[in-house]
């Protein structure tokens, strides 16, 4: 039986849906969010805990030699702050960005308040834009403790000395902390590539544990194939790589090609990945308050469109640069040894008060060849064995000294001297002050993967 | 009689895939009316209220709120408050934070927008800087009531509000509806405890696999003619049992399967057969000490024809 009372007019005056606007809805995201715990530990965290490690690690004897820039931490302050920027592109900012990022959606449905915002704010679309604008804001202010403690760390623990780049140039504090911040904004663009990452499958995967550790895996799974043999085309058009990229900040000229383009790559994965976690929320049912989401639709709606994303990137790159093969070759190997070789040449001199020289008139070359004569000397590996050669004002014989390279995909390298004692063999020089450290006995190295103009 | 209406819903129909939650629904609620939404799980109630709230869109059919027709939009014209599947509330904030942050989404101060004031409302008053996560399901029941009441509703959706609030909870949330409907605002109330409706509905709608089975006043429901069962307990039960045997309409029934009492009698009947065994126990001197029915009229209505339905099926 269907009975109703009698109709009679409604009530008036007409009552249109009042939404609220997306600043206020972006004020209660960021209520919520700084109400947890977990995330004021974590802002706690990244505004303290730098500082603590930068501080305690420079004045160790021993240092994080396999992390960029580690080698100089004894030497400046500002190798702090790289040493924690080279960390924290591979594991802090993934793992914030998930707890973060990947949890700004998931967490309602794991409070069952979806109906409640809903309710209360009237419009899907404004509350993703809150969630959005409230998530990046909480990851920008843990990005910006991390290098400020960083750097505060590090300048009070060591000083505010120049910085040796990764060519050997010297950089003046004042450029010094220029390129820090300017790295630290550069790694920007990869974060919000994970948070876009995990807005996504914080929408997609709802209560699912696997929505919170996305940007996690997906993280690691970019360092992963950073350390295969890919293609250059392939490594450049990750969303991660301007992880990496940011090393070509910190030689002279700056390696801008590989940073654009792992920049312009990152923001293109961060746009379409939020757009997509967009486009899903608004189609979503809010009456299921069970939503785990699905697995079929993560892959048909999360995955293969950034799939699609990844092979799009990478054509783009191999067309536009024209990259091919790993882009570690020989001349490039050669070049950057020899370079970098004789500004620290330069250091060392002054080091042991010996009449300065230029490098223009060290003219130092190195002739490298990788395993086997008979093998191509090209791609990743630690049997690149080089003989640097330099000539003084005034000697006619060119100096040689020997050279174990350790090149790893990404490009970066470590040269580890292999004699003469004097000039690169030992760890130690001595100086009139006294024994320091030798500049020229390990250094690391940057080989620019995209083509370049021979020379 | 021509009512104002604060919903007016005609051939409602929702579908979930190969689902059909609502199957032409008709609801017209009334401005200031307590109005019941009863049915057994699963009947659609939920993707009722849900549409009310702006949750959820219908496939077809007219959906009028406070007079607006509902478009194609999730969201509830202005006016209109609750909660479905509980309230929903953060429990890293406090009680009173959790409603300043609502009335600051309404560009309110908690003080301006009366969060206090609600608070006392629902008896809250104590906890209020408690963190909600250390709440009982009554006083988060409570809160959320109070969410809703923030925003001065002339519309307020509320599923299951008396989940788990003890006797002195129940009835800070009865007062608080009853005094809400006295100032003209409208209440749609699902609950699967009848004493509830009862006490509080003016109206009752009781869905089944997504249809309407019964829309009206509770006074109509109990006129449709369905025997009840009623305890009846007297001075005398002895007697007392003689005479109901043998008064006409009158079903003795030894194993009605509630608890049972040497001086209490079950008996089946229409009202006025009830009526005329009470008149005769009377006459014959035998004290009537209680005469209720063993499950309330409305339980046993929604009962019967829930039943039917499945029966129809």
């Amino acid at each position: 039986m269907t009975a109703t009372i009698a109709a009679g007019p409604a009530v008036g005056p007409a009552a249109a849906a009042r939404r609220v606007s997306v600043t206020r809805g972006y004020r209660f995201e960021l209520v919520k969010l700084v109400s947890q715990w977990r995330i004021r530990l974590l802002v706690l965290a990244c505004w303290i805990a730098p500082a603590l490690f930068v501080a305690a690690v420079s004045r160790q004897s021993t240092l994080p030699v396999d992390t960029l820039f580690g080698r100089w931490m004894h030497a400046t302050g500002w190798a702090g702050p790289l040493v924690m920027l080279g960390f924290a592109g591979t594991w802090a900012l993934p793992l914030l960005t998930s707890l973060v990022a990947g949890d700004v959606f998931a967490s309602e449905d794991r409070l069952g308040t979806w109906r409640h915002l809903l309710v209360a704010v009237r419009s899907p679309r404004r509350i993703f834009a809150a969630k959005a604008l409230g998530s990046l804001t909480v990851i920008l202010l843990l990005v910006a403790g991390l290098v400020c403690s960083s750097a505060v760390g590090g300048v009070v623990a060591v000083g505010d000395q120049p910085l040796v780049g990764l060519d050997g140039h010297l950089l003046t504090p004042g450029d010094a902390a220029g390129k820090v911040l300017l790295a630290w904004a550069c790694a920007l663009a990869p974060t919000l590539a994970l948070a876009g990452i995990g807005l996504l499958g914080s929408v997609l995967l709802g209560r699912s544990p696997m929505g919170l550790l996305l940007p996690a895996l997906v993280a690691l799974g970019m360092q992963v194939a950073q350390m295969m043999p890919l293609p250059v085309a392939v490594r450049l058009a990750l969303p991660g790589y301007a992880f990496i990229s940011w090393n070509g900040l910190f030689t002279g000229p700056a390696q801008l090609g590989p940073l654009l383009i792992g920049i312009v790559g990152s923001l293109v994965w961060a746009v379409t990945a939020t757009a997509l976690a967009y486009v899903l929320f608004l189609r979503r049912d809010f009456t299921d308050l069970s939503y785990e989401g699905s697995a079929r639709r993560a892959v048909t709606a999360g995955v293969l469109p950034l799939i699609g994303l990844m092979a799009a990137g990478v054509a783009v790159v191999a067309a536009a640069t024209g990259a091919t093969g790993s882009g570690i070759e020989q001349d490039k190997v050669q070049r950057s040894l020899a370079t970098e070789f004789a500004h620290l040449y330069r250091m060392q001199t002054e080091q042991l008060n010996r009449p300065a020289v230029t490098e223009a008139q060290l003219k130092s070359t190195a002739t490298c060849t990788k395993g086997s004569v008979r093998v191509a000397a090209e791609g990743p590996g630690n049997d690149w064995r080089c003989v640097v050669s330099w000539h003084l004002p005034g000697v006619e014989a060119a100096g040689t000294a020997i050279y174990q390279l350790d090149v790893t995909a990404d490009g970066r390298f470590v040269a580890d001297g292999d004699g003469p004692k004097e000039v690169n063999g030992y760890f130690l020089v001595r100086t009139p002050a006294g024994d320091a450290p030798n500049p020229l006995w390990q250094f690391d190295g940057n080989v620019e993967l995209l083509p370049t103009p021979k020379g | 009689m021509d009512t104002l209406l604060a919903v007016r819903a005609r051939g409602i129909t929702k579908c979930f895939g190969d689902v059909v939650a609502l199957d032409g629904i008709d609801l017209d609620v009334a401005q200031g009316q307590i109005h019941g939404l009863v049915g057994p799980n699963g009947a659609g109630k939920t993707t009722l209220l849900g549409l009310l709230l702006g949750l959820a869109v219908a496939d077809s059919g007219r959906l009028e709120i406070l007079g607006t027709p509902v478009g194609r939009a999730l969201a509830a014209p202005d006016g209109v408050a609750g909660f479905v599947d509980g309230p929903g509330l953060y429990p890293s904030l406090t009680a009173r934070q959790n409603l300043a942050a609502l009335a600051a989404l309404r560009g309110h101060d908690a003080q301006a927008a009366g969060v206090d004031d609600v608070l006392g409302q629902v008896g809250l008053t104590e906890v209020a800087d408690d963190r909600a996560r250390g709440f009982s399901l009554g006083m988060r029941q409570r809160l959320g009531l109070a969410a809703a009441l923030l925003t001065k509703p002339r519309l307020l959706v509320l599923d299951e509000p008396s989940n788990g609030l003890d006797p002195a909870g129940k009835k800070h949330v009865h007062g608080v509806l009853t005094r809400l409907a006295a100032d003209g605002t409208s209440v749609v109330l699902s609950s699967h405890r009848m004493d509830d409706l009862e006490a509080l509905c003016s109206e009752v709608t009781i869905i089944a696999t997504g249809r309407v089975v019964f829309s009206g006043p509770l006074t109509k429901l109990a006129a449709e003619n369905r025997e009840l069962d009623y305890r009846l307990r007297t001075s005398d039960p002895g007697a007392a049992r003689r005479l109901a045997a043998g008064t006409a309409g009158i079903q003795v029934v030894d194993h009605a399967g509630a608890r049972h009492d040497a001086d209490v009698l079950v008996v089946r009947a229409l009202v006025p057969a009830c009526d005329e065994l009470v008149v005769r126990l009377v006459h014959a001197g035998i004290a009537v000490r209680e005469l209720t029915p063993v499950v309330s009229p409305l339980e046993a209505a929604f009962l019967a024809l829930t039943e039917q339905q499945e029966t129809d099926r």
